[in-house]
């Protein structure tokens, strides 16, 4: 296969071929894929399904906890799960830099079979490019999902119907990510364990949903981090919100980074963390079923959505202030995801 | 997290809530000239927390904002020229000049960098020996100091592709003219990292002649709030002094090494500040025994004339007369994606920190 890749390897001819059977299909391993036709052919019995796509071209591809594989399948998965849907199929295109290394390839790919696995979904359909060197930074990868979507969830991408005294919920610790990648740039050479969050959530958004709690709003927090989350909730919905700084888990390390380089945790990226909106009466059954769970042991209720204020995202700040939260302008870091 | 939690705690916060209500009887207008204490303030939503007779309002202490548009169109000059690579602290690439900002000629194909520090400007020069690498130098008595060891540092390394434009100004002279401007302060939070390299010093001519308390403030919440509590006390008791309230960082006699190395690759000038035209000998420009480290005349360019936006009130704003949103473009031809004005742009800035946190 040679150790790098070459122009041909996109060309469609034998280089083409022989990289696609002998990585992509190979670790992806499905028969749907194995066929290679032009079109994956899913047959799917739903009320509705839920589509996604999205793109992946985070410096460096490789950083603590994960790679630019694990991130696109994790990414493309809970895009479909916070949705209230159940993810099923993904495609999968890359777009690669002339020289790449071979052996990253296939570290790439194979860990993004092992994620689908886990999750779940299956990766029918995908595509490979070659383009000089200089013309993409590595490797880029496009990603589409398809998940199966009840009829009874379908409001809760929209948060349709959400309400004052609704209590908003998170994971876990937030900024993980975003710190990560800024970490292992290098920046500010840092010494520092951080790890990205990079998770696929759809376990712990069945396990939530099949309790048959009233959950009314799911969203992954990823670039614009939690405040991004928040503020959008409160302007679609005109309504009211309140966050209590003081419960919103940060990790030491990250928060030790962030008050270095003057990031706000609230603005910084996640790629494993879900702001859900649940109502008042089933928040504490949400919380604790969730604590059971792997990506949810840190779990805590945050705030709740309040007949006051109505638009605007208030946050009560540590020391008992009151400022709002306000979506940010422009990006704290570049390409983080 | 040490030195950050404790001074977080929000039973330290109470009671110095407390003690304030106790001891201010009457209006206080208190100035904050440290963009660090203007985003500090408003991050935690003190405002909220205070009685209402106690008025926290923002001054010139924004590097960015304080920052003439003639430098930014200076500094866009030269990312034009052929082989210079601009090497800046993020916020200002977003500060509009007369035509054009820093990012759009980036945009453009200028290379124009952000950089934490000085020393990886340095670097980045050193690893582009056919460029000539220019750092914009911004900021008070704070980074005037790493501006000017990045310049030594240049000199014993031999570095001949590297310069610095300096724009870089003292604080005294502003927080003296705002007085004589006419502008009511009752008293001065002084920003404790001036001090930590300065010492008191360079305040004490504050209650002398204006009859106006300094206090060297912290960034904690119980830094300033301990800080306020100093501030009404000395105009309760109309006994005005400069007092340090931020203690664990700050000696009368400051960092006696970092004042050397500033003294030795700066010398004062008339420097201009928005809000407050020319002041004199309150910019630091580079001396003439390091003029080879000098952008102005290593690499000579024309300036564009300076063109002043229409309606912004930064400058009333940096004096403190008015709040961010008294300006008509405030909050909408003027946001933070958008700003007009420099105050809009950096996170320090006043109008920045209040449109994100307390419009």
């Amino acid at each position: 296969m040679g150790k790098n890749i070459l122009l041909g390897h996109g060309s469609g001819g034998k280089l083409s071929h022989d990289l696609i059977k002998t990585i992509f299909v190979k670790q992806f391993e499905n028969p749907i894929l194995s066929q290679q036709t032009d079109s994956a052919i899913l047959n799917i019995k739903a009320e509705n399904i839920a589509f996604t796509t999205d793109s992946y071209v985070v410096d460096p591809i490789f950083f603590p906890g994960g790679n630019i594989g694990k991130l696109a399948v994790c990414g493309t998965v809970n895009d479909l799960a916070v949705s209230g849907a159940t993810p099923k199929y993904i495609s999968a295109a890359f777009i690669i830099e002339e020289g790449f290394p071979m052996k990253d390839l296939e570290t790439i790919v194979a860990d993004m079979a092992a994620e689908a696995k886990k999750a779940g979904v299956i990766i029918v359909t995908g595509d490979t490019k070659v383009v000089n060197k200089g013309q993409c930074d590595k490797l880029f990868i496009n990603t589409a999902g398809i998940g199966i979507l009840e009829e009874k969830y379908t409001g809760i991408s929209t948060g349709r119907d959400i309400k004052a005294g609704d209590k908003i919920i998170i994971n876990g610790s937030i900024a993980d990510h975003g710190m990560a990648i800024m970490a292992s740039r290098n920046f500010g050479n840092f010494q520092t364990d951080i790890k990205t969050d990079c998770a696929c959530l759809n376990g712990l958004i069945k396990e939530i949903l099949d309790s048959g709690c009233n959950v009314k709003f799911m969203r992954d927090a990823t670039r614009g981090g939690i405040a991004t989350v928040l503020c959008e909730l409160s302007e679609t919905h005109k309504t009211g919100i309140e966050i209590d700084e003081a419960k919103v888990p940060v990790n030491e390390n990250v928060r030790g980074m962030c008050e270095l380089l003057g990031f706000d945790p609230f603005y910084v990226a996640n790629e494993g963390k879900i702001v859900l909106v649940v109502a008042g009466d089933d928040a504490e059954k949400v919380l604790s079923l969730m604590k059971t769970h792997e990506f949810g042991k840190h779990s805590s209720i945050i705030g709740e959505v309040v007949s006051s204020n109505a638009g605007k995202a208030i946050l009560i700040t540590e020391i008992g202030g009151k400022r709002i939260i306000d979506i940010p302008a422009g990006e704290q870091l570049p390409r983080i995801c | 997290m040490k030195y950050i939690d404790e001074f977080r705690n929000k039973d330290i916060v109470n009671l110095l809530l407390k003690n304030i209500n106790n001891i201010s009887k009457k209006d206080v207008v208190l100035m904050e000239v440290c963009g660090g204490h203007t985003w500090a303030i408003q991050k935690f939503g003190i405002p909220s927390l205070l009685p209402e007779n106690i008025s926290l309002v923002s001054g010139p202490g924004c590097p960015v904002c304080v920052t003439s548009k003639k430098f930014i169109d200076h500094a866009v000059a030269l990312s034009r020229v052929k082989d210079v690579i601009i090497t800046t602290y993020g916020d200002l690439i977003r500060v509009p000049g007369s035509t054009s900002t820093l990012n759009e000629e980036k945009s453009k194909g200028a290379d124009v960098r952000i950089v934490y520090s000085i020393l990886d400007a340095l670097k980045i020069a050193k690893e582009n020996s056919t460029k000539k690498v220019v750092f914009l130098g911004v900021g008070f008595e704070t980074t005037a100091p790493p501006s000017a060891a990045g310049i030594i540092n240049a000199k014993v390394q031999n570095l001949k592709n590297f310069s610095l434009l300096s724009s870089h100004k003292i604080m005294p002279p502003a927080m003296g003219a705002l007085i004589d401007e006419g502008v009511a302060i009752n008293g001065y939070i002084a920003p404790g990292h001036v001090s930590v390299i300065t010492g008191t010093e360079i305040y004490e001519p504050i209650p002398r002649n204006y009859g106006v308390g300094c206090v060297i403030s912290g960034f904690e919440p119980v830094d300033i709030l301990q800080s306020v509590y100093m501030l009404v006390k000395q105009f309760e008791t109309q006994d005005f002094k400069v007092e340090i309230q931020y203690k664990r960082a700050v000696n009368p006699e400051g960092n006696i090494k970092a004042q050397q190395v500033m003294n030795e690759v700066f010398s004062l000038r008339d420097d201009w500040w928005r809000g407050l035209g020319t002041l004199p000998l309150s910019g630091l420009g580079v001396a003439e025994n390091y003029s080879e480290f000098d952008a102005e005349i290593m690499i000579p360019v024309e300036v564009e004339e300076t063109k002043e936006e229409k309606g912004c009130i930064c400058g009333e704003i940096l004096k403190g007369l008015k709040k961010p949103n008294q300006c008509k473009l405030f909050g909408t031809v003027c946001n933070s994606s958008n700003p007009v004005g420099a105050c809009m742009v950096s996170h320090e800035g006043a109008c920045n920190a209040y449109y994100r946190f307390n419009r």
